[in-house]
């Protein structure tokens, strides 16, 4: 029932129609593209094709049907650009797996990926039934933040903790092993928001001006500086990069929107240049990784530069529109199906899948940033913002690693790579991504007659949480 | 907060922008140079593992691609690698020779020419795949060359180069030592890496087309060129008396380092004539030296560059080693040049076009292997037409001189490539190596039949383990000119 608001000049439609027809059309990517594996590497149609396109349709609209009922206004590109980018992942890994088998290794990345998957919906759909308002979460601000802290420090315990080239960010427990850092991405978002809820407006108005910029007062930087020392640490004892990048961009841009003081940038600009360069100088790996990301070529020969350039020899011979499934050799890369499952993707399916996987990205942070803008609430606008930003840096920071854009970091492509906390994490993203959407594009109760709310005991009392309208 | 959500999106936007910039420059712009980077492997294998045209003789593939189950999807295969092997060359994952190297665009599909086909079968979802090329190879005459040369021995080096005389068309060419590209061609890379080294370390040089790359004098062969030269210039004809003598005594010296002998054959007196098909038969030095001193340098070399030497002709296979007939000599030096020694230097090809040139009235056609290029669908894309190379002396001369090989052959030194009925022209050589432990190389040409001329051969042995005293181009390589010559006539 489409009901017009004055707020935006917003009109307030549910589209779940229009979801299930894009859901439609992101099971014909992700089941077509596992046939066309199946064609083009084994020159026949998988034989698991029906049961596996069945498993994937189930799990797909087993969500719709969920969001059908909790969450009947929530965004509907969301979920068909998640499927549609999860579908293909399996896909290409099913490729690999198949590349690995025909040198005698064998794997089943892509039964375990799908496995994951399956775990992935079931916390969406939990996600989603359980916190029935997103501002809920505001409550849990330190104890996500602590959670988050503890989570990132779990990997460096003696013991649980696993060093896996060369990153420590890995923790084993009995048969399971878990990359925490996953999950304390969405913990620090909420516990940043709560946070910055409370002092925003501490931070955006005590200040002076120094040369046109409005700088923050010395005690306001304590959060900042503990998030930059957090970032830190987890470069310098981790030797995560990309985690550290991921981190410290998220905080500071969560920080701009809560005080809408470009001052804080340009500080927080400063602290990570200052840091980066301090690294360079201070660490053998960074510089390493820096000098090999300038001249991939000439470590080529030594073999420290394999990946990089074996990724971009691969996408050179993908071209425009690929080598098709089965046709190249994107195992060559290391990590083909999960670090550099965008350079497998470029290699087989060219230039046009690659440009098309990052608008699908790209869609994404739209629809969360979106989200943001017309979400009633301060909490929501800053975690869908963070939620945003946070896919928006880590698949800038993987695929500009891939393409040479930026040096290597260890960060996963969301939805694509094969990964297990990385998936699953990301499934809770979108999940709270769309129950933010579901209350900003929900009809605002009519309370505009004072007396008929008094009279009629079907009126809610509506709480604006927060910073209210902005 | 929603003024700084807006600047957050577009900070966005430039990030996803610039990925998309740096994917477009890197698979777009830079994907020409990142292909052509040489340590790119997977340009390597998908150029290794193309379904390659077969090379043809005849309907026979002597080089054709086999489905394999391995990575590389088809197996190159030689099905006569010993006899065609200088010829085919081999295709390894390493590189490439021979036709497989020089005809590698038309093999390989890559060639411009094939772009409609490609694209055909791009669209109907076929595999690219690559023309073939059709030798002018006569199978008979290649198979009767590498027996005869194979028969002198296991140590032997030579090579065999048959023409046909009217068109340039190469009917056989054989080099030995050879080798067997299927080892070369093998997908067992480290086996094959082996092989390769083995081969170029071995000082036989089996990887060497002696047919083209291996220059040596001529000897006694390259007096059919001093005597064309000679008639050519109105001297003489078949039936003049020219210059004999026992020994003669170089211009410009003293003493028994310039002079020179016939070995005791019968040449005449000193200071006396002979008749020229007595001089050919009995290949006097003497005379030729004396004919060379006559002619003078600049038409010697004139007549020479004529026949081809000092002249690149030869496209089909790569290198090909020019011939030297050597310039501003002195007149010793040219008395010497006369019976094709001092700085003359031919290979067999050479050798061949002097006996195909003379069959053919004295024009000498441009030599050439490649008859037809096809696509994979058997269209012709190609057919290669015979090509006049120069008129290296009118055709009367070439006639006097058939007139003295066709002497030379029934009743001279040349005998042993006479077959019963029919009229053969040929000429024997001797070549001195120069050191006293190696033996001399054995040279042999000639044509058939003399009157209308079908092949034109010309047999090179470079070492053999026959004893030294037999050495005599007539009675090692007679025998085998005359089964190329039967294997092409019959």
């Amino acid at each position: 029932m489409p009901q017009s608001s004055a707020l935006m000049g917003f009109v307030h439609r549910r589209r779940r129609g229009a979801e299930l027809f894009l859901l439609v059309l992101a099971l014909i990517v992700g089941v077509g593209a596992y046939a066309a594996v199946g064609i083009g590497v084994e020159e026949e149609v998988p034989a698991d094709l029906f049961g596996y396109g069945a498993w994937l349709a189930g799990l797909i609209i087993g969500a719709h049907i969920v969001i059908r009922f909790v969450a009947p206004y929530a965004d509907p590109v969301l979920l068909p650009v998640v499927a549609a980018l999860n579908g293909l992942g399996l896909a290409v890994i099913h490729r690999i797996d198949l590349a690995r088998e025909a040198q005698g290794r064998f794997h089943e990345f892509a039964q375990q990926q799908l496995t994951w998957m399956t775990l992935g919906v079931v916390l969406f759909v939990i996600t989603l039934l359980v916190i029935r308002d997103h501002r809920v979460l505001q409550r849990f601000t330190y104890t996500s933040g602590l959670a988050a802290i503890v989570l990132l420090l779990l990997p460096l315990l003696p013991g649980i903790g696993r060093t896996v080239y060369g990153a420590r960010i890995w923790i084993r427990l009995g048969p399971f092993s878990f990359q925490p850092g996953e999950v304390a991405k969405v913990m620090l978002v909420i516990a940043i928001a709560g946070y910055l809820v409370l002092h925003r407006d501490a931070l955006a108005l005590a200040g002076r001006r120094v040369l046109f910029v409005d700088l923050p007062r010395g005690r306001d930087l304590g959060p900042i500086l503990v998030m930059w020392l957090v970032s830190l640490g987890i470069l310098v004892f981790q030797r995560d990069l990309g985690s550290s990048l991921l981190f410290f961009g998220l905080f500071l841009i969560m920080l701009y929107v809560a005080t809408e003081r470009p001052g804080w940038l340009v500080v927080g600009a400063l602290l990570f240049a200052g840091g980066a360069a301090l690294a360079y100088f201070l660490f053998g790996h960074v510089r390493e990784r820096f000098d090999i990301w300038l001249n991939p070529f000439d470590f080529y020969d030594s073999g420290e530069s394999f990946q990089p350039v074996e990724a971009k020899f691969g996408l050179g011979w993908g071209g425009l529109i690929g080598r098709g499934f089965g046709n190249g050799d994107p195992n060559r890369v290391p990590f083909a199906e999960s670090d550099f499952i965008l350079a497998s993707v470029g290699e087989e399916l060219g230039l046009t899948a690659l440009i098309a996987v990052l608008m699908m990205y790209g869609l994404i942070v739209e629809r969360a940033l979106r989200t943001a803008l017309i979400c009633r609430d301060a909490f929501g606008k800053l975690v869908a913002t963070g939620l945003g930003s946070a896919i928006a840096l880590q698949v800038f920071v993987v695929a500009g690693g891939v393409t040479g854009l930026i040096p290597i970091t260890g960060l996963t492509t969301p939805f694509l790579a094969y990964g297990g906390s990385s998936l699953i994490a990301n499934w809770v993203i979108i999940a709270l991504l769309l129950r933010i959407s579901d209350q900003a594009r929900r009809p605002l109760p009519t309370v505009s007659d004072d007396t008929a709310a008094f009279s009629d005991d079907a009126t809610q009392v509506v709480r604006l949480g927060g910073g209210g309208l902005t | 907060m929603n003024k700084p959500i807006r600047t957050v999106s577009i900070f966005c936007l430039i990030l996803f922008l610039a990925l998309m910039i740096n994917a477009t420059y890197l698979q777009y712009w830079k994907a020409g140079a990142l292909n052509d980077d040489a340590r790119n492997r997977r340009v390597q294998v998908a150029s290794y593992s193309q379904e390659r045209g077969a090379i043809l003789v005849g309907r026979n593939p002597v080089a054709e691609s086999v489905e394999s189950d391995d990575e590389y999807k088809f197996q190159r295969t030689y099905p006569k690698p010993f006899v065609y092997a200088p010829i085919t060359g081999y295709f390894s994952y390493f590189g490439a020779t021979g036709i497989e190297q020089s005809k590698n665009g038309v093999l390989s599909g890559d060639d411009p020419r094939l772009f409609v086909t490609n694209l055909l079968d791009l669209l109907s979802g076929k595999p690219a795949q690559g023309g073939n090329v059709t030798l002018t190879i006569n199978a008979r005459a290649q198979q009767a060359a590498y027996d005869g040369l194979k028969n002198l021995g296991g140590g032997v080096e030579g090579s065999v180069v048959a023409l046909e005389p009217n068109t340039g068309k190469v009917l056989a060419m054989v080099s030995l030592p050879t080798y067997d590209p299927n080892q070369l061609a093998s997908h067992d890379l480290a086996a094959v890496s082996k092989k390769s080294k083995q081969l170029n370390a071995d000082p036989s040089e089996p990887l060497l087309n002696r047919g083209i790359q291996t220059r040596l004098p001529p000897g006694s062969t390259f007096k059919v060129v001093t005597a064309a030269a000679a008639i050519d210039k109105g001297l003489y004809d078949a039936d003049s008396q020219v210059p004999g003598g026992v020994t003669y005594q170089l211009p410009l010296t003293h003493g028994p380092t310039g002079e020179i002998d016939n070995e005791g054959r019968a040449c005449g007196a000193n200071n006396s004539t002979i008749p020229f098909s007595q001089a050919m038969e009995n290949s006097c030095n003497t005379t030729f030296a004396q004919l060379a001193g006559e002619v003078g340098a600049e038409d010697m070399e004139k007549t020479a560059e004529g026949f081809g030497f000092n002249q690149h002709y030869f496209d089909d296979l790569s290198p090909q080693a020019i011939s030297e007939f050597p310039q501003g000599v002195d007149e010793a030096q040219l008395g010497m040049t006369g019976f094709g020694q001092f700085d003359v230097s031919a290979t067999p090809l050479q050798m061949a076009m002097v006996a195909a040139g003379l069959a053919n009235d004295g024009t000498v056609m441009k030599p050439y292997l490649v008859d037809e290029e096809q696509s994979a669908d058997l269209n012709v894309l190609d057919k290669t037409e015979p090509e006049e190379f120069s008129q290296a002396v009118s055709a009367t001369a070439a006639n006097e001189v058939t007139k003295l090989m066709v002497d030379t052959v029934d009743n001279g030194t040349a005998a042993p490539a006479a077959i019963p009925g029919i009229d053969v022209a040929g000429k024997t050589g001797t070549a001195q190596t120069g050191q006293s432990a190696r033996s001399p190389y054995a040279w042999f040409i000639s044509f058939a039949p003399a009157d209308n001329p079908e092949v034109a051969v010309a047999v090179m042995i470079q070492k053999s383990d026959i004893p030294r005293s037999e050495i005599a181009g007539g009675l090692l390589g007679g025998p085998i000119a005359k089964a190329v010559m039967e294997a092409v006539i019959r």
